[in-house]
């Protein structure tokens, strides 16, 4: 008698706790993401804040070793385990891997009552949007082809906005023979490869990118105009400073802040060094288009891949989703992360010059069909193929390949084998 | 299962012809019940996941596994990329770069700790406290042992630049941002972190041989290098095939000293299996010629240390 009575208290027991776990986690959602750092930790609280507003917690997924590609792994093993995080953040192609295997929830419904349809750009769409079915939350759009410029040392050696890339040659020689290191640049393949991904917009114009880095028209990708590309790459290489390979982005980017060197090609996402440092747009340090790519973004984003969860946790997750695509979120977050937001109608005046630069070529580019994606950022074409890509350029810049006819022809099979 | 009822039925039969009592059955079997769940967790999570691995190698698996068997292509792949090329492909590189990598690692390290051992096995005073000097690298990932090794290689940062500074102008030392030079780096701070641990194997085998035999000899009119040529070398060769099996499975997993001594080396340049392995199947999608990468360091690394192991262990049952 006594033992059945503890197999009842032991199973009431056993359901209150299961009650209340479940209950927990129909009131919160699970994000895994890796923005664990001063100002992007601080930019995502907003987004906690909003949440907490609406009664839903917060809790984060524990990754090991902090980057992206940590974090991925953890995801890869809690989805083939089953149990799937409200949201994770995701980057291009891996969003559709995994709406592939079936994986991924549905946020039309939220989609169509917040009108995402008509606000996020057509480009974006293609990531977020699977079958027709609303499956990732883009937070915000980066974009590749910009140039940051300490300001003192422009106005030493006297240059001015370059508008070609011969215009570009020239500012460089002027530094050169000022003796600051002309280009700060990272020897690291994925920004070899995001420069590079500049320079093919530039020597070939927007359609021409379009073709060879998003289509992979191999009548492009091998044609005079992507060896030209290379020639220019091979131009630039001239004024790095020796030291460069290896160089993580952001002291390459403090090169820069601190006027040891004149200007870096990178991604949006070195201004938030430059404000972390406390400079200020147009006073400190000045922001332009890669030269001749002014009017076209080439652009890659950060997105909420939203999974599959159990109905009672669907709340929550639409919850999550609006508020991240909300005006709010999307203004607060890039302010400080350095991009721009992911939907068009977001007002800018909480950006700065910079940003309301980016604000601006974003909505006319996506108006006039000039919106890319990054191919050394993975919104160009599949990992397989952008990393075979990346592995062509960093052995063109490291001297590995060593003339452009070379490079091409290696390019060209690089690809189709990855493909 | 098997792991429990064998002993039982043994245990049944000897039964038959004499009985057993239960502490004395429980005695034979608690060995084999303690250590059940250590071997089903290798059978599983090590051979079990070897076989998985091989299995995926032979499907086209890309970011997820897939268990539709198609063929070899992964290992043709693999294949096409073995031989020397222009410019040289990522996989041809990683496999120069094991065997560069491993035969100075191992040999520098086996050289450098029999020496230090040796010179520290002549009484010196202080021992107790250089012992642990030299054995502390081993303390220390490899992590931090590529990082603080990065730091001091970079012309930029450490010793090119504190030797200009002194006023050594001319001092040049740039291999790891040198694309044919990248790997020496990597042999450096590897033997800098083990050769302490070797050291201490060494010593240990060292302060194990007789000292009557030591005694005989010098007795006989050896000399010093006489004496460590022709006995006790070859006394220490136990020792000598311990450390070639523990250095040689630190070469061949070794991954993180390079990505946090090189990143990769400019142009991928520094690159082992190990990272070419993880780079296909985590980074490029690309599991199954992942999978097919680690079957090849699996093969490469059983055909060096089972042919060894075999003649060791079969000199040893003479």
């Amino acid at each position: 008698m006594k033992s059945i009575v503890k197999v009842f208290a032991g199973a009431l027991l056993a359901s209150t706790v299961m009650t209340g776990a479940s209950l927990a986690q129909t009131k919160e959602v699970q994000m895994l993401h890796w923005w664990t750092s001063g100002g992007e930790a601080a930019a995502l609280n907003v987004l906690k804040q909003d949440l907490a507003k609406e009664g839903y917690g917060w809790k984060d997924v524990p990754v090991a070793g902090g980057g992206g590609d940590a974090a991925m792994t953890a995801l890869k093993a809690m989805v083939a385990a089953g149990n799937y995080p409200t949201a994770s953040q995701m980057l291009g192609y891996t969003v559709l891997d995994y709406a592939e295997a079936g994986v991924m929830g549905d946020l039309t419904e939220t989609a169509k009552k917040e009108g995402w349809d008509k606000v996020v750009p057509a480009p974006l769409q293609k990531f977020s949007v699977y079958k027709g079915k609303w499956v990732a939350a883009p937070v915000n759009v980066h974009s590749v082809n910009w140039l940051w410029i300490n300001k003192a040392v422009m106005d030493k050696i006297g240059g001015t906005e370059p508008k070609t890339f011969d215009d570009f040659v020239a500012l460089l020689d002027k530094a050169k023979k000022a003796g600051v290191i002309p280009l700060a640049l990272g020897g690291q393949s994925w920004q070899e490869a995001t420069m590079f991904d500049s320079i093919v917009l530039s020597t070939g114009g927007a359609d021409f990118y379009k073709k060879a880095f998003n289509d992979l028209d191999e009548a492009s990708l091998k044609s005079d105009t992507m060896k030209k590309a290379f020639d220019n790459l091979g131009k630039l290489k001239a004024y790095v400073d020796p030291n460069y390979s290896g160089r993580d982005w952001n002291l390459a980017t403090a090169m820069v802040i601190k006027g040891d060197a004149l200007v870096q090609v990178m991604g949006d996402w070195a201004k938030g060094e430059f404000v972390a440092a406390k400079k200020a747009p147009g006073t400190d340090f000045l922001c332009y288009r890669f030269p001749g790519t002014d009017g076209t973004v080439i652009y890659n984003s950060d997105m909420f891949g939203m999974f599959n969860v159990p109905a009672d946790r669907r709340a929550a997750q639409a919850a999550l989703a609006t508020a991240t695509l909300s005006k709010s979120f999307q203004s607060a977050f890039n302010v400080v992360k350095g991009s721009v937001p992911a939907r068009t109608d977001v007002p800018d005046t909480a950006f700065d010059a910079c940003g309301k630069k980016g604000i601006a070529d974003l909505k006319s580019a996506s108006e006039k069909n000039t919106l890319f994606g990054s191919l050394a950022q993975g919104y160009g074409a599949p990992p397989a193929v952008a990393n075979a890509y990346k592995d062509v350029v960093t052995k063109f810049v490291h001297d590995q390949i060593k003339t452009s006819d070379e490079a091409v022809k290696q390019l060209v099979k690089a690809i189709a084998d990855a493909k | 299962m098997t792991i429990t009822t064998l002993p039982d039925r043994v245990a049944a039969q000897a039964g038959a012809t004499r009985p057993v009592s239960l502490r004395e059955r429980l005695q034979d079997l608690l060995p084999k019940i303690v250590l059940a769940p250590s071997f089903v967790a290798v059978i599983v999570f090590v051979y079990g996941f070897i076989l998985w691995t091989v299995y995926l190698s032979f499907t086209n698996s890309k970011t997820f596994p897939n268990y539709n068997l198609t063929g070899t292509r992964a290992y043709e792949r693999l294949w096409g990329w073995t031989f020397e090329s222009d410019p040289p492909s990522s996989w041809y590189t990683s496999i120069t770069n094991l065997g560069t990598f491993g035969v100075l690692y191992i040999g520098l390290c086996m050289a450098l700790g029999l020496l230090l051992a040796i010179l520290l096995d002549q009484k010196i005073r202080g021992e107790g406290i250089l012992r642990p000097i030299y054995l502390y690298p081993m303390a220390l990932s490899f992590i931090v042992t590529g990082v603080a090794w990065k730091w001091f290689l970079d012309p930029g940062l450490g010793l090119e630049k504190t030797l200009h500074a002194w006023g050594w102008e001319s001092f040049h030392f740039d291999w790891i941002k040198n694309k044919d030079r990248v790997i020496y780096t990597v042999v450096i701070a590897g033997v800098w972190q083990a050769s302490g641990f070797v050291m201490a194997m060494f010593l240990a085998g060292l302060r194990g041989i007789d000292s009557e035999i030591m005694k005989a000899a010098q007795i006989d009119g050896a000399t010093t290098v006489q004496l460590y040529r022709r006995i006790v070398i070859p006394m220490l060769r136990p020792i000598f095939l311990s450390a070639f099996i523990v250095l040689a499975h630190m070469a061949i997993k070794s991954y993180d000293l390079v990505v946090a001594l090189t990143s990769g080396g400019p142009g991928g340049s520094a690159w082992l299996p190990s990272n070419f392995m993880y780079e296909y199947t985590f980074k490029r999608n690309e599991m199954a010629v992942g999978s097919a990468s680690a079957v090849i360091m699996l093969m490469t690394i059983s055909a060096i240390i089972v042919p060894y192991l075999y003649s060791e262990l079969r000199e040893k049952g003479r």
